[in-house]
């Protein structure tokens, strides 16, 4: 097991090499830079690129960024915030926190309701309750995450007035609750649908059968014997879906003025705050494969069957 | 022992299916007492109604199915009048049931202890962790799972299909059931371990004193383990006997039928096997007559009218079938 986990970090780095080779000639493939602006001089942006060493070759950059990430240095801020360390950016001002605090809300919130509703309606299946519930949560998957934000914050903050419209304080519980819901509405909807599949099958198992005739409860034989073996799709889901969401969403943080990380992502994409965009890349590269790592462990612990060590062989 | 009394009597049983199509009569009126420690077997073809009319009794019917009429007694005790939460605490204690593919019967992700130990804890609220355990590995010791105390802790997929249905078995029989009502057990096994999980199931049922509705294909289990003997066709009982009665004087045509098809080690020239001809009838649409009628090689104009009744033939031995009551007729008209 430990052996398993070492070679999948190693691997790891192998990964993330290549996500921030793509990353690096992308970006340098997509025209403008930090330094153009309606008022700077040719001579300025020449002094600047001297400066930020954007005039070597684009081969020695890389290297640049490649030397520089071993050494835990993440470079400073070419744009958005001049002359600042990136890893300030991300870890000391409150950005990264706020969407990490957001975000597992949000899936924690996705799981309690969205696990529970996809037993209910497996278990009720083809009665009005699944009919209903398949009708929400099917409108739930379709409605793209700026719909449903944007409805929110006019029907309870500007029509009914029971919410604030800006998120700027973040110490009350109010404020959290449209970011919350809009964040996690959509993942409620596709756990539920996912969780009911899974179950269905489940349930239609010999298992589930000898359970009955054992004479388990019907709440045991849901919770117990088919959530259980249903539960693999959902977490093979949930896994990457964590490094996605706590590292913010860009519509609902721009909805709600929240001033997380996800928005400031996109606006250094924007800005071509090159050093920005690679450390916000490789953090959420480097989350995305540890949390497949945990995906993988989880699976040992929820199924027996599966055996981690097929590689090593 | 309570030998003479019965232990479940089921009257004119009638279960059916509401599909789509129409309603599927799977089981159309069958009847039989069943004594404490007796062996029955239910002998008959893929869609007779036997499985049907085992779930019944266990109240595990799904969904479309129904039963529509007729009686099951336990121990003088209505079981079609039971609420499920009455039938949930009877299944698994009073009776319990054991399936066809021990591969798939068990949850694979919990230990075969930990399920074994749930069948006991589920009726007993009282017990404790040790005592169910020790329970355990008793009843897997007696099932004959050798080194019970460290394979209690092993997951299913760590058994073979043979110790599966050995541990299928122990959990069945765990909470001392009076009756337990086993689908093909056999069925899904190498021809070797069949034989032992027969013996198994004939030594514990001796021990233990179940009574046991054996529900299977093959005649041969039946002789081997079974005190007597139903044979089912399209959702009815055609005829019932001792084992060696049926075996030896066989009087229902579905049934010559049957023997007839199977192979025979006593034959000093291998002779070909005879089928019955033609296919099962369809349930949505079943004949006005006996259900057999269309197959049957002695078929007469009454058959094709009217549902045969039972003829007694002496000695529980029973058969629907008109043939029997020629002679009556015959004698009437001279």
């Amino acid at each position: 097991m430990l052996w398993y986990i070492l070679k999948r970090l190693l691997a790891s780095v192998g990964t993330l090499l290549v996500v921030l080779a793509i990353t690096f000639f992308l970006m340098n493939a997509v025209p403008g830079s930090p330094f153009i602006t309606e008022k700077s001089t040719p001579e300025q942006i020449a002094a600047a690129n001297a400066k930020y060493g954007l005039d070597k070759p684009l081969i020695v950059q890389f290297k640049n960024y490649l030397v520089s990430y071993c050494h835990g240095d993440f470079g400073v801020s070419l744009k958005m915030q001049e002359g600042t360390p990136v890893t300030d950016i991300l870890f000391h001002q409150g950005k990264f926190q706020l969407s990490i605090k957001l975000g597992l809300i949000a899936l924690l919130v996705a799981v309690i309701i969205g696990i529970p509703l996809g037993c209910i309606a497996a278990y009720n299946r083809g009665t009005w309750l699944d009919g209903f519930l398949r009708v929400v949560t099917t409108i739930g998957v379709a409605i793209p995450g700026f719909v449903l934000a944007t409805l929110l914050l006019v029907t309870f903050a500007v029509k009914l007035q029971w919410l604030p419209t800006i998120s700027g304080s973040l110490d009350s519980f109010n404020v959290y609750v449209m970011p919350i819901v809009s964040l996690s509405f959509y993942y409620v909807c596709y756990l539920s649908k996912l969780t009911r599949t899974s179950m269905l099958d489940a349930i239609n198992q010999d298992y589930i059968r000898t359970a009955r005739a054992k004479g388990v409860t019907t709440k045991s034989i849901v919770i117990k014997h088919a959530l259980r073996n249903s539960l693999i799709p959902v977490i093979t889901y949930i896994g990457p879906v964590i490094a996605g969401i706590i590292t913010g969403s860009f519509v609902v943080e721009s909805t709600f003025s929240v001033p997380g990380l996800g928005k400031y992502f996109v606006q250094s994409v924007l800005a071509r705050d090159y050093t920005v965009i690679m450390a916000t890349t490789f953090v959420l590269s480097a989350l995305v494969i540890f949390m497949n790592l945990v995906v993988d462990i989880a699976y040992k612990i929820v199924d027996p069957r599966i055996t981690l060590s097929s590689r090593e062989d | 022992m309570e030998d003479n009394k019965k232990l479940i009597e089921i009257k004119d049983l009638k279960v059916s299916f509401f599909t789509p199509a129409g309603e599927v009569k799977a089981v159309d009126g069958i009847s039989y007492e069943l004594g404490y420690n007796e062996v029955m077997g239910v002998v008959g073809e893929s869609g007779s109604g036997k499985s049907v009319e085992a779930y019944s009794i266990i109240g595990l019917l799904q969904n479309p199915g129904k039963v529509t009429g007729g009686s099951i007694t336990f121990e003088g005790e209505d079981l079609l009048a039971y609420t499920p939460e009455q039938m949930r605490q009877f299944r698994g204690n009073k009776v319990s049931m054991i399936f066809q593919n021990p591969m798939t019967c068990l949850n694979p992700v919990y230990t075969i202890g930990n399920q074994l130990m749930e069948a006991l804890t589920v009726h007993d609220d009282k017990i404790t962790k040790e005592e169910a355990r020790a329970r355990a590995i008793e009843m897997l010791e007696k099932v004959g799972i050798n080194n019970a105390e460290k394979r209690i802790n092993q997951y299913p997929h760590e058994f073979s299909g043979g110790m599966r249905q050995r541990a299928m078995i122990a959990m069945a029989l765990i909470c001392r059931p009076k009756l337990l009502i086993a689908d093909e057990p056999t069925t899904a096994l190498d021809v070797s371990i069949q034989a032992q999980i027969l013996e198994l199931m004939k030594e514990l049922q001796k021990k233990e004193n179940t009574s046991i509705i054996f529900i299977t294909h093959n005649l041969g289990v039946v002789a081997e383990i079974c005190d007597k003997v139903s044979v089912m066709y399209a959702g009815r009982i055609v005829e019932q006997a001792g084992v060696e009665e049926l075996f030896y004087n066989p009087q229902h045509p579905y049934t010559k039928g049957l023997l007839a098809s199977q192979p025979r080690l006593d034959e000093e020239e291998p002779e070909r096997l005879i089928p019955i001809e033609g296919t099962p009838i369809d349930l949505l649409n079943p004949p006005t007559g006996c259900n057999f009628g269309p197959r049957c090689k002695n078929c007469m104009k009454i058959c094709l009218t009217k549902k045969p009744p039972y003829a007694d033939l002496g000695d529980g031995h029973i058969s629907a079938c008109w043939l029997h009551f020629k002679d009556l007729k015959g004698k009437k008209e001279e």
